[in-house]
């Protein structure tokens, strides 16, 4: 006999808990855990899943974690209620890490020793290899099929409706309709055997909802790839690295179907699979250069690959857009784990003095929303600009508010002169500021055949785009992209900050990825009754509000996905900002951050801080 | 070197061309090279040749990296957009330059310190490609700027100015480049204008990846006994496979020449490359016996120069890409953005 808690001590919940799967890669799992996570979707149950995987095709272990959530908490949750534990090498680690009263949902076809399990959870077997290993012959179906049948299983257990994971099937094999009622066969084995020997074994329950609304499932690459088709991008050029690649795919997909010249058959695109990221990024700056909307995807090592040239960008003044979506780090690090990691190197990316604009979109629809503002902002401020996404948002299909386009939007393509005005603008000069503000006029090559032409080079120059090494010259240079750098505060995106429902010396600063787990943690603490004011940034260079909000509190958290709190690093840089305010809240282990994580940090520094202050007192 | 402001007078009876242009308004600024440089020799035949195709300058995009020879854009074309970008990564950029806007001209200026060494790949890159442009090597087989260290193409045996001899075997960009397969390969010698001309003009003619190396002495500091790369040494050893002329053809081109001599090749545009054979059975349309006929003479220490190869109908990367006919970045709002209605599509679909 296996331990086993008492009935009344296992966990119950509706529509909110977390469910883990640990497969091993390679094995047909992600498409059933997929499908699970689709069929509480479709139910109008709020839900977010998160791959955890391996670098590697097969053989290696993999995660696939889903948080069910009425509330709308779609960020990691931390903990787990029930363990699909199929994979044997993770066995102890992933029987560990779930909740004292939660579920252990296993292939109990070999016995086990009891020394195996634990006494404080659940446990819910399911002979799936012996089910599948007399019903099929073929080891890939036994291996495929497992998966299906557990599905079923789950389905039943946790009352997920039959119809919804039958009609999720029909729509996953539309174009290959032989293979959906084998699937559903394979659904119906699993579903048999809950009904018939585990009726009643799980409370926790998922239950028909109209949570999700109008909100779309979509992955945070697919969105800003399709942000870059909306935003005008017309050159794309990139070198393969996880976790960015799926950008550059998605970008070529939707230019597929919207880019494609119906009359001539040709493409308002191109897209070059460079020989590196030293490739990558020039080409985006050749393109940019002669007046194209270009944009390179990277991580981290194309990043620090490509520094010389961004610092040509900038000191040249070249609208480019780098996607960074940001994996552990440094050197090849975790190549499919997630980080907050090159906020420094984007910041201040390249040799000599350099500042660069950053956009952190907080889920899919704003990377959607930054990809395409962040051509306009480029080639308006005439600088290479920063997204900043992470695997977590650029890899995982995420719950997200539907996308939105303004119809009445046109491109903003900066100051660019035409052959029209350099007829009646006689004395250009490329790198005169002659409206004050910085921001000098352009012209494409091409132009005009007697005005316009200038030399573009990373060495210094003067006014008139001639090389000049005249220490005047290269200082009145310098400042002017220092204001206008100042400039762009003005029109990145604002932060959010959302106040505590009782008045609070306490803050709490956060960005990008960060976002849902905070909300979540936020209700948590306020139900503590800690009460946190707190602002999402948006963008780099930081805006006045950013830095008052810093002045207005005791004490500000500032949370980050990294190590070395670089965002911290950067506030306190550029704000001139005593560091003894800005608490950092650190969780890099390259698994995205949880709501608990949060509690904790916040939640415990705050009570020792309290305790600290009372014992103060006593003395 | 100088650093004064180049007059503008000129004579007033100096010939024109069909644009009405003078060969002084193909020039740039004054050169800062050294006197008897030879890329000055080589900006003065690009001068030349695109006088002499009516090329209105203003349509020619001068890309180059770092380097003597990437200086030297400055010093013809005043009219035309030059970008100077950074060290062996000259091709990258124009590549994604010919993308954005397909319609003009693009002449990337190199030397063999940056495109031998660490721009070897983006060279290799560039021409697998075939992205459509001029790409010329200025070959010194040093490094001048920093005053004279030997480059990945000085020959193994060569000697230094100080007399150190080089022990690495030498790379030569022209076999390279037909391994790359790029579609029009030719060297030539800086102090051969009537060889370097017509090539130049024939490359910018080309459609595709077009490939010169020019023997470029450096007068400072690889022009002595014992360099391979002397003024000396190339006269000595210059090896011409053909001469080549190249033509407009405004009707039908009749000549008497005896046969298997000549060899008109037409080229993407119309132009015809007219080649006489001064090498007996060499044939520029044939890569692989250019390549091993390359091999043999180099092991001879001949310099062989001409047009070694020609591919006419290459197609260039815009084609491979299938780009629309207009200039990628003349394409605006309307053309580029699906507007709301396709956003709601996907919306829908993705629920």
């Amino acid at each position: 006999m296996l331990p086993m808690i008492p009935e009344e001590e296992r966990t119950a919940a509706v529509n909110d808990f977390v469910v883990k799967f640990a497969n091993v890669n390679g094995s047909g799992s992600a498409s059933a855990n997929r499908l699970f996570a689709r069929s509480i979707f479709r139910m109008g149950v709020p839900t977010a899943s998160r791959n955890i995987f391996p670098s590697n095709i097969q053989g290696l272990p993999t995660w696939y974690e889903v948080r069910v959530s009425e509330a709308g908490h779609l960020g990691r949750r931390g903990g787990v209620d029930l363990m699909v534990a199929m994979n044997p090498q993770t066995w102890d680690k992933d029987i560990a890490e779930i909740d004292r009263g939660g579920y252990l949902f296993y292939d109990s076809t070999r016995p086990m020793p009891p020394s195996k399990f634990r006494d404080d959870i659940c446990i819910v077997g399911v002979p799936l290899t012996a089910i599948c290993n007399e019903r099929y012959s073929d080891p890939r179906q036994r291996q495929l099929f497992k998966n299906i049948i557990y599905v079923g299983a789950l389905a039943e257990l946790l009352g997920i409706d039959q119809s919804i994971v039958e009609e999720l099937i029909g729509e996953q094999f539309r174009s290959k309709e032989k293979l959906i009622a084998p699937n559903i066969e394979a659904l119906h084995m699993g579903r048999d055997y809950a009904v018939n020997e585990l009726a009643g074994a799980v409370n926790l329950k998922v239950r028909r909802s109209d949570a999700v609304g109008d909100r779309i499932i979509i992955e945070g690459n697919d969105a800003a790839g399709l942000g870059c088709v909306y935003g005008g991008a017309t050159v794309a050029a990139w070198y393969p690295i996880t976790p960015s690649t799926s950008l550059a795919e998605a970008f070529g997909r939707h230019c597929q179907r919207f880019r494609v010249d119906k009359e001539s058959d040709k493409n308002r695109f191109a897209i070059v699979q460079a020989e590196d990221e030293l490739s990558s990024i020039g080409m985006v700056i050749g393109a940019a250069w002669n007046g194209a909307r270009a944009f390179t995807t990277t991580s981290g090592p194309g990043i620090s690959l490509m520094q010389e040239f961004i610092g040509l960008a900038y000191f040249a003044e070249i609208p480019v857009v780098i996607f960074d979506v940001q994996r552990g780090g440094p050197s090849t690090g975790m190549p499919t784990r997630t980080q907050q990691s090159d906020i420094l190197i984007a910041a201040y990316a390249s040799h000599g003095d350099t500042k660069h604009i950053l956009l952190f979109p907080e889920d899919p629809r704003e990377a959607f929303e930054f990809a395409a503002l962040s051509f306009d902002l480029c080639e308006r401020l005439q600088t290479p600009v920063f997204v900043m996404l992470d695997l977590d948002i650029g890899m995982n299909e995420w719950l997200c508010k539907p996308l939105a386009w303004d119809d009445s939007k046109q491109f903003d393509r900066g100051k660019v002169l035409s052959a029209e005005d350099l007829e009646v603008n006689e004395k250009f000069a490329r790198y005169h500021d002659v409206d004050g503000d910085s921001i000098t006029h352009r012209t494409y090559p091409g132009t005009h055949p007697e005005r316009g032409a200038f030399f573009t080079r990373g060495t210094s120059k003067n006014r008139i785009a001639k090389y000049s090494e005249e220490g005047a010259d290269y200082v009145e240079n310098m400042q002017r992209l220092l204001r206008k750098f100042e400039s762009a505060k003005s029109i990145v995106p604002a932060p959010i900050r959302r106040n505590a429902a009782e008045p609070s010396q306490v803050g709490v600063l956060y960005y990008g990825s960060t976002a849902p787990a905070m909300s979540e943690a936020l209700v948590a603490l306020a139900e503590d009754g800690i009460h946190l004011d707190t602002m999402r940034i948006r963008a780099f260079p930081f805006s006045d509000e950013i830095i008052d909000f810093v002045l207005d509190h005791d004490q500000v958290f500032v949370v980050e996905q990294n190590r070395d709190a670089q965002l911290r690093t950067v506030l306190v840089n550029e704000g001139s900002l005593d560091p003894a305010r800005l608490i950092p809240v650190l969780h890099y282990d390259g698994t995205p951050i949880t709501a608990r994580f949060i509690i904790d940090e916040i939640g415990g520094n705050l009570r020792a801080l309290s305790g600290t202050a009372s014992r103060d007192a006593a003395e | 070197m100088t650093y004064i402001i180049k007059p503008k007078f000129h004579h007033p009876k100096l010939p024109t061309n069909k644009l009405g242009l003078t060969h002084r308004d193909y020039e740039g600024t004054v050169s800062t090279l050294c006197a008897g440089c030879g890329h000055d020799s080589i900006s003065a035949a690009i001068i030349q040749a695109c006088f002499e195709l009516d090329l209105p300058p203003h349509r020619v995009a001068k890309m180059s990296g770092i380097g003597c020879s990437s200086k030297t854009p400055a010093y013809f074309l005043g009219q035309g957009h030059g970008f100077n970008t950074v060290h062996g990564r000259m091709p990258s950029v124009a590549t994604g330059a010919s993308l954005a806007n397909r319609d003009l001209v693009y002449l990337g200026i190199s030397g063999d310190g940056d495109s031998a060494s660490i721009g070897l790949g983006q060279f290799a890159h560039c021409l697998r490609r075939s992205v459509n442009m001029v790409y010329i090597v200025e070959n010194n087989g040093v490094y001048g700027l920093t005053k004279g260290q030997f480059s990945a193409t000085a020959d193994a045996g060569s000697t230094s100015k100080q007399g150190v001899e080089n022990a690495d075997s030498p790379i030569d960009l022209a076999s390279m480049a037909l391994l790359m397969g790029a579609s029009f390969v030719a060297r030539s010698f800086s102090g051969d204008k009537n060889q370097l001309v017509p090539l130049i003009s024939a490359a910018i003619k080309h459609r595709g990846a077009a490939f010169i190396d020019v023997i470029s002495p450096c007068v400072a500091f690889n022009n002595h006994p014992g360099s391979t790369k002397s003024f000396d040494y190339v006269r000595e050893h210059n090896e011409a496979v053909n001469e080549l002329d190249v033509m407009i053809p405004r009707g039908e081109i009749t000549v008497d020449y005896a046969p298997g001599t000549v060899e008109d090749v037409e080229q993407h545009d119309g132009s015809i490359v007219r080649l006489r054979k001064l090498e007996e059975g060499y044939d520029a349309t044939d890569r692989l016996r250019a390549m091993s006929y390359l091999q043999e003479r180099q092991a001879q220490g001949e310099v062989v120069t001409g047009l070694l190869y020609i591919d006419p109908d290459a197609g260039d990367l815009n084609d491979r890409m299938d780009t629309v006919e207009a200039p990628l970045n003349t394409l605006g709002t309307q053309e580029l953005c699906p507007g709301s209605e396709a956003i709601e599509a996907i919306n829908a679909r993705l629920r």
